[in-house]
């Protein structure tokens, strides 16, 4: 049977993991290969990098990071941050990375999609978004959620997959930071729309909220980054919680 | 040496990077020389099949891959061993290479549940048909990480292990004679990949 999949979501700027704490049992948390090692000892079945840094200078940091992360962690390996051009999908993909994530970069051209899923396959090509209900309706934000653009989401979902995305992120704008679970209503209606797997993002804050998560089973993933970060929720205890509810887990 | 056949399809960082971390000597290589000289060759591959045997076709390997797999372990991983096979029905129908016998389909075509997804993308786990050397370090019911819209069927006694995915055995591991195959991806399935790639280096 397919497992469900639990995912930790680093954010790099400069080098460092953003909001990294530090463990008792752990050198530096803060630093992304310590804390990707300690994640992969944990059962992690997938590990997201998100590249936060503007500069040239930092961006060159973060393929460092992601090439050492690569050449020991032998999972699964998603990139996003600042993907805006096939080069780009060229630079972190030839450092190790398995999958590319694009948001913004594919709001401004939303070719990308279609021109690296013919280059690189549509397994490698995920759809991240950031959406919020206006009015009524299910919104894409732009540049990291404070943007609206005006395009209703799920339309922008079903254009994306059509295109070759062959994974979507759903990030809720509504949900995330709140931890209050996540955004069951939002995902379902993804669920309806796509026959891609969806990794919910945003309001994870107990092993409850994952439990209800996966009671809906349009849903492949559940992510999150503080939980995880600060040991609010240790992944291999979460695992054992979940597969003792019944939910397919590896372990 | 393990030759890792570079025939310009996919990303050999993981790969290579798995077997350096089990102490394996490899090389990413293209030349038939050094793929005769290799103790062990490796086969790998993602995008679609039609392509990919285009591509191979061009390197003029294919009979030194024939010659070679009769002598020496040979592994093929994701869409390489989708090349094992005799034909593949992906996007039209095309010659595999004949080594293993079956037949690679859409995993659409088969599933008889339509809200189940494709690609079957995940950790699913292995179930172990016959034992075999390749499997001295790997349990039954261990998980292992696939990607993948075709798959292979008909395959006969060659299945070594699958994966169950809704109504489909999904053939994970295939061997014939010298000739291994994983649908799944070794190099990124953790501990479990790790040691199975450990036991391909001591076939």
């Amino acid at each position: 049977m397919l497992a469900k999949r639990i995912i930790p979501c680093l954010d790099i700027r400069d080098g460092r993991v953003v909001k990294g704490t530090n463990f008792q049992s752990l050198r530096d948390m803060a630093d992304p290969v310590d804390m990707a090692r300690f994640y992969n000892e944990s059962g992690a079945d997938e590990l997201v990098f998100y590249d936060i840094t503007a500069s040239a200078e930092g961006r060159g940091l973060f393929t460092d990071i992601l090439r050492r992360v690569a050449s020991e962690i032998f999972i699964p390996l998603t990139v996003g941050g600042g993907i805006r051009t096939l080069d780009d999908f060229d630079r972190v993909l030839k450092c190790g990375a398995d999958k590319v994530s694009v948001n913004s970069g594919a709001i401004a051209d939303p070719s990308i999609i279609s021109a690296a899923a013919k280059k690189y396959g549509d397994q490698c090509v995920v759809l991240s978004m950031d959406v919020k209900r206006v009015n009524g309706q299910f919104r894409l934000f732009a540049k990291g959620g404070r943007e609206d653009t005006g395009i209703d989401a799920m339309e922008w979902a079903v254009r994306g997959v059509g295109d070759g995305a062959g994974e979507i992120v759903l990030n809720s704008i509504d949900t995330d930071g709140v931890k209050g679970g996540f955004d069951l209503e939002m995902l379902d209606a993804l669920a309806a729309r796509v026959s891609v797997p969806i990794i919910a993002s945003g309001g994870a804050g107990t092993m409850e909220d994952f439990a209800a998560l996966f009671t809906h089973p349009g849903i492949d993933a559940g992510l999150a980054a503080s939980i995880f970060h600060t040991r609010q929720v240790d992944i291999q205890d979460l695992k054992r919680f979940l597969r003792a509810r019944g939910v397919e887990m590896r372990l | 040496m393990i030759a890792i056949v570079d025939y310009g399809v996919g990303n050999l960082f993981s790969l290579r990077s798995s077997l350096q971390a089990l102490g394996l000597e490899a090389e990413v290589t293209g030349a038939a020389d050094r793929i005769r000289a290799a103790d062990r060759i490796i086969l790998p591959g993602v995008g679609a099949f039609g392509d990919a045997r285009e591509k191979l076709d061009e390197t003029g390997l294919v009979p030194v891959l024939l010659e070679e797999a009769e002598k020496k372990p040979l592994l093929g991983i994701c869409l390489g061993m989708q090349l094992l096979f005799d034909r593949s029905f992906e996007y039209g129908e095309h010659p595999g290479l004949g080594l293993v016998p079956g037949e690679v389909a859409a995993l659409r075509e088969d599933l008889t549940d339509p809200a189940l997804k494709v690609p079957h993308m995940g950790w699913n786990s292995l179930e172990i048909r016959r034992d075999d050397p390749l499997f001295r370090y790997v349990n039954n019911g261990e998980y292992v990480y696939y990607v993948h819209s075709f798959y292979a069927r008909r395959c006969g006694e060659s299945t070594l292990a699958s994966s169950r995915y809704g109504n489909v055995d999904v053939t994970g591991v295939v061997r014939s004679g010298n000739v291994y195959g994983t649908q799944f991806h070794p190099e990124k399935s953790g501990s479990t990949g790790l040691r199975l790639l450990k036991a391909f280096g001591e076939l």
